[in-house]
């Protein structure tokens, strides 16, 4: 079990990965990534009794990653649990390369394909239902963007979860309030998502989604018995590196030179303090 | 609701029916739901996913005696596909149903990637197919299904064309570990004769013959079969009559024996005649060396007319006699 500082530390060495690798294929999806690393973190460091060992077993948790255009952040992840060398996505975009620009089980890890937006959440619903059917203890998570919100089929999802009280059920909303072009209140105002998904039946808890022990509180089991459970996790876009928080052009930026070496020092300097501290 | 559908059949094809020695048999959804039905009390693996379709699916039955083996979703059809492939990732045998009209147009997105793509092995039951639900009007047809389909990967096409065929399709299916799609009518068919087994990916010869061939499919291969006994009666011509079950992946080497063995190729569906059974044939054929003469059979892309399945038919010459009118002038031209 990692200690809250080492899961930071590991916060900021997926960054740091997700930057290295977006700017060595060229494509990515970077401002997303950053919003939701800390998320992934807790899911695959704390929560999800999932690893290249268990991932056959009938037995194991799920994770369907909705908002399937960040996927650098899941692929460092995965590759930081032991599912494949982490030098493998220096293939990431590549011609012939497993490593697509969105999930696929072609990689070792992963659930379902996604990319499409309002797909993970049927299929998240689906699984639950499945579970249920086979008397097996199995959660599974799925994680949505605000944006992908606009998306009808999460709402049809969200009223069978519900319908079924499918408490196995886990959501979170990567919250950070940007889409590609612009604000998510500006482009299509979907807010107040967590009075939307209580008046559906769900369970919902609002937290800080760089807060490691927030999140790791509200994940740690079902929100309530018989009620599939909310997280909206509240995060900034780009988070970790100052100058692309909250700045909608790094939804799919790519640094130039000059910005990635500031990227990568911000991120250097707070590795640096956390550990000096701990010394 | 309305009068009575007109019948599909006229006096003169009845009586050629009868000529042949066919036997009435049910709707296929009806065969559809007692073999899933059958399947399902063996395999508690097995569900039904519906979309509040469980009495259009004939699945009310079903759902009385196996209540944890049915899945219901509600009038969401996104929902449907996507649900049925997180079952299906978990282990389950997940038969979705619903009118094939919204199942692959309105969720089309899901079959292609949550069904085709991520290789969950659902198999998708589109009931009321083609022009299953005639008057209520172009909402309700699917005459898209097969070409929207046959340009997706990784998806079986299945097209039964009666109940022995129906039957075998289900149960074929149940056992694939990939996706299909099985398209099932509501109108009573007739028992087709020949002894060819269904077998996922082949054709089946309903009736032999050199002169000319019909190549159907679903509902259209009895008009077709009743088609080529009254040009045998009538004009002496020797029709070859091949029903195509599994319209992806498509029985090319029994397609090419028609086009080396018979000088006229008839192609007849219940479907667009945009990218269906025909366009399939027609690729195949148009990359050989065979040139027999061609005509494809099927709804045209216009404004359906309006009427019951059977008006349909008739209207664009998929009856008997137009099919034999049509195969007539192909050959003699």
């Amino acid at each position: 079990m990692y200690t809250n500082e080492q899961l930071t530390l590991k916060s900021l060495q997926y960054r740091h990965n997700i930057l290295r690798w977006i700017k060595s294929a060229g494509a990515g999806h970077t401002g997303g990534s950053l919003s939701c690393i800390d998320i992934l973190n807790v899911l695959y460091n704390r929560i999800l009794n999932v690893s290249p060992d268990t991932f056959t077993s009938p037995d194991r948790d799920r994770f369907v990653q909705s908002k399937g255009h960040s996927v650098e952040a899941l692929f460092v992840v995965l590759a930081d649990q032991g599912f494949y060398d982490e030098k493998e996505l220096e293939s990431l975009c590549a011609y012939q390369s497993h490593f697509v620009g969105h999930p696929t089980r072609k990689v070792p890890g992963v659930e379902q394909n996604t990319g499409a937006l309002g797909h993970g959440l049927p299929i998240a619903t689906g699984m639950a239902i499945g579970a249920r059917k086979d008397n097996r203890n199995f959660r599974v998570f799925t994680l949505l963007g605000d944006g992908e919100m606009a998306e009808g089929s999460n709402w049809e999802a969200a009223m069978a979860a519900s319908h079924y009280q499918l408490d196995n059920l886990t959501a979170i909303i990567d919250c950070n309030s940007l889409q590609i072009s612009g604000r998510t209140s500006e482009v299509m105002n979907n807010e107040p998502l967590a009075e939307k998904f209580a008046a559906f039946g769900w369970a919902v808890s609002t937290v800080d989604g760089h807060n490691l022990t927030q999140l790791s509180a509200a994940l740690a089991a079902p929100l309530q018995a018989g009620k599939p459970s909310m997280i909206i996790a509240k995060t900034i876009k780009g988070k970790g590196v100052s100058f692309m928080e909250d700045i909608p052009k790094w939804h799919h930026g790519v640094p130039s030179d000059e910005e990635q070496i500031m990227a990568l020092k911000e991120i250097e300097t707070a590795i640096a303090k956390l550990t000096e501290g701990s010394l | 609701m309305s009068a009575p559908a007109p019948s599909m059949y006229s006096p003169k094809a009845k009586q050629t029916a009868e000529n042949l020695g066919l036997s009435m048999g049910k709707a296929n959804l009806e065969i559809f739901a007692a073999t899933l039905q059958d399947l399902a009390t063996q395999d508690r693996h097995i569900l039904a996913v519906t979309s509040d379709s469980r009495g259009s699916g004939k699945l009310a039955p079903y759902g009385q005696a196996l209540p944890e083996q049915i899945v219901e979703v509600g009038i969401a059809e996104q929902n449907l596909v996507g649900v049925s492939a997180g079952l299906a990732s978990v282990g389950k045998n997940v038969f979705a149903v619903s009118p094939a009209c919204f199942l692959t147009a309105r969720s089309f997105e899901q079959v292609k990637n949550d069904i085709a793509y991520s290789d969950n092995p659902v198999t998708l039951v589109g009931i009321s197919a083609g022009v299953s639900y005639g008057a209520l009007g172009s909402t309700h047809h699917s005459l898209h299904d097969i070409a929207a389909l046959r340009a997706v990967n990784n998806i079986t096409i299945m097209s039964p064309a009666d109940n022995y065929e129906m039957q075998e399709a289900v149960k074929a299916a149940a056992q694939l570990a990939s996706p299909v799609y099985i398209r099932a009518g509501k109108a009573p068919l007739f028992n087709l004769p020949g002894n060819d087994p269904f077998v996922p990916g082949r054709c089946r010869v309903v009736k032999d013959g050199q002169d000319a061939a019909f190549i159907a499919t679903g509902e259209t291969v009895i008009h077709a079969l009743l088609a080529a006994e009254h040009l045998q009666q009538t004009a002496g011509i020797s029709c070859r009559v091949i029903s195509v079950p599994t319209i992806k992946p498509l029985d090319s080497a029994a397609i090419l024996r028609c086009a080396q063995e018979c000088g006229a190729i008839l192609t007849v569906e219940e479907h667009m005649v945009n990218g269906g059974l025909g366009e399939a044939c027609a690729a195949i054929i148009a990359q050989s060396s065979y040139k027999p003469r061609f005509k494809i059979m099927g709804i045209p892309d216009e404004y359906t007319v309006t009427g019951s399945q059977a008006d349909i038919f008739r209207h664009y010459g998929m009856s008997m006699e137009g099919l034999a009118e049509s195969m007539l002038r192909l050959v003699n031209n």
